[in-house]
């Protein structure tokens, strides 16, 4: 059997050509793990690949088609390295997990697989997802598909960058403050955070509880649902998931906005925002505005205070969360021989990275005695006037939208030196993870060559009004057909 | 507030994080810098502000009482450092009198 991979590039479009007998999900799945290997020295997105085990799920779905109803049955895509899967490593870009393998798999990973879904490998993040750039793996630096000297963003850089290379036709992503939605927007992609719950999060190992959602990358909004058709479902294993069924999202792939209210908040186009990225997204309004949607300008003034509200609350959950790394039940332990505190202490100052200590040590001290009320709780609060605004918000607009971040991809080191300045990127995101609703990144436009994403918002569980007004965007535009030239330097164009 | 390094050496000990005397260094000069961002909140006012701790109106989840299968044991041993057949291997943890 033979067929071109290059006529294949979104998910459902692998889904019809299975489907209509063109190609095995065998050969498929061979033709991209090929793909994917003469890539990956140059990519740097992958911390496994899974080629027996994606080849056995291939031969699975091959030999019993009639079994799988979902059309990602056979396509072959990949998971973020801090998703359990029974049998690969687990190491969450962090040399403390190096060589663990967990006894279960998330309940995503079920999801996939239980589908018919094949999973090619696990990808490259930021160490405990705690990044912006992916560049804070303990394992590998990520490369941008549309320019190798550039960051993919983070820290799901590494599923953002094989989908936008071709190396997987769908991948998950996690998000806690941006984690999705960034590199989705610096790679060209479609990237939804679920409303918090959507999701299942057992299995995730666990960066901020309150935060963390999986979601899906791909490269349209199509594929988006078709993923998030697999994800979305209530998980008796996760205490916070949401018990009500969840819909059918390619219902919600209709080409037409009329009627609909877009909200513009005017603070998400502040400081920081580049020229080219607030024009990209301001067009993009206009033209969801004469397909029949109204836009209103809107202000949300705590918005301004997210990203210091994030950093207090972000770390002090991961301080408690990673508290389990201790050198006993899984990974790293210190070979020094010493009494069992001085084995955690020194256990977990050589498995742990600098931004991660820096993280569980902010997290510490903003949750220790007599700093308690100063920080977190005042944190926890200012939360609760973010969420009042975006309430306020969805009273009179059914969805907002703002870029999703407010450059394009930066280079590999520019910001790496610059804490600050790595977190601002993260900017338009964080806000809201801290409200807990879902936001969508979608492809909106170029600058110098660079992906600019906008970033749609809905009220809690308001996902289908993403998908529409995603959708009906997609329907006029081409940018989610652009594809990265991924030609060796050297080779004439 | 500023932090002195001998404040993010008790913060470490809590955080059970051994620290070379200049990570100690670079640390409280970061965490100043990011503390100098925090007070920011102090600006507003959230005297009768409720506190989010969560987002989703979903508490007190229960299930039925019914014993269920855990992970097999020796799946979960298999990922320690050091472990018996039946029992995570740690450092001693209590002296006895006679030292043994």
């Amino acid at each position: 059997m033979s067929f071109d991979l290059d006529s294949i590039s979104t998910a459902w479009q692998a889904s019809e050509a299975l489907r209509s007998g063109k190609v095995s999900s065998a050969a498929l799945t061979q033709a991209v793990l090929e793909r994917l290997r003469a890539l990956e020295p140059r990519l740097n997105a992958f911390l496994a690949i899974l080629d027996d085990e994606a080849l056995a799920a291939a031969a699975r779905y091959d030999e019993n088609r009639s079994a799988f109803a979902s059309p990602l049955a056979g396509v072959p895509g990949a998971i973020k390295d801090n998703m359990c899967l029974i049998g690969a490593p687990n190491t969450c870009g962090s040399k403390i997990l190096a060589g663990w393998k967990p006894p279960y798999n998330a309940t995503v990973v079920n999801a996939i697989l239980d589908a018919g879904g094949v999973i090619l490998g696990k990808t490259n993040l930021d160490e405990f997802a705690m990044g912006s750039s992916t560049e804070n793996s303990a394992f590998k630096v990520t490369s941008n598909p549309w320019d190798f000297s550039r960051v993919p963003g983070g820290s799901s850089g590494g599923s953002a960058a094989a989908v936008a290379a071709g190396a997987a036709f769908w991948a998950l992503g996690s998000d806690t403050g941006g984690s999705i939605r960034q590199p989705a927007a610096f790679c060209g992609l479609v990237g939804l955070k679920p409303t918090y719950g959507r999701v299942s999060r057992y299995g995730l190992v666990a960066y901020a509880s309150s935060l963390d959602q999986i979601g899906p990358l791909t490269r349209d909004v199509r594929d988006a649902a078709l993923v998030m058709n697999l994800l979305a479902a209530h998980d008796p294993l996760d205490s916070t998931s949401w018990p009500e069924p969840a819909p059918d999202y390619t219902k919600s792939l209709v080409n037409d906005v009329s009627g609909m209210t877009i909200g513009v908040p005017k603070e998400f186009f502040g400081q920081g925002v580049e020229e080219d990225v607030a024009s990209a997204v301001w067009a993009a309004i206009r033209l969801l505005e004469q397909k029949g949607a109204r836009v209103k300008e809107i202000s949300m003034p705590n918005v301004e205070y997210a990203l210091p509200v994030y950093y207090i609350i972000a770390p002090a959950e991961a301080s408690s969360n990673l508290a389990r790394y201790d050198g006993v039940r899984y990974g790293h332990r210190t070979e020094m021989q010493c009494d069992h505190v001085a084995m955690f202490e020194q256990t977990r100052a050589e498995g742990f990275g600098a931004e991660v200590k820096q993280r569980i040590m902010i997290g510490t001290y903003a949750l220790s005695a007599g700093y308690y009320d100063a920080y977190y709780l005042k944190a926890q609060q200012v939360r609760t006037l973010l969420r009042r605004d975006f309430d306020a918000a969805f009273e009179t607009c059914d969805l907002l939208i703002t870029p999703t971040a407010p450059t394009t991809a930066f280079r590999i080191g520019e910001r790496s030196s610059d804490p600050f300045q790595m977190k601002l990127s993260d900017v338009c995101t964080i806000p809201v993870n801290l409200a807990g609703i879902p936001g969508m990144s979608v492809p909106c436009g170029f600058s110098n060559g660079l992906p600019v994403g906008m970033q749609l918002l809905g009220p809690a569980f308001g996902e289908e009004t993403l998908f529409r007004a995603a959708y009906t965007f997609e329907q006029s535009t081409d940018y989610h057909l652009a594809r990265p030239d991924l030609r060796p330097c050297g080779e004439s164009h | 507030m500023k932090l002195s390094v001998e404040e993010v050496s008790n913060v470490a000990v809590l955080a059970r994080l051994a620290l070379a005397e200049e990570e100690k260094q670079r640390l409280t000069g970061h965490l100043n810098e990011i503390i100098e961002h925090f007070s920011r909140l102090q600006e507003l006012d959230t005297a009768d502000v409720e506190p989010t701790d969560r987002v989703l109106p979903v508490v007190n989840v229960y299930r039925e009482d019914e014993a269920r299968p855990g992970l097999p044991r020796e799946a979960v041993l298999a990922g320690a450092p050091e472990a018996s057949d039946c029992a995570f291997i740690v450092p001693r943890v209590v002296d006895t009198a006679d030292g043994k």
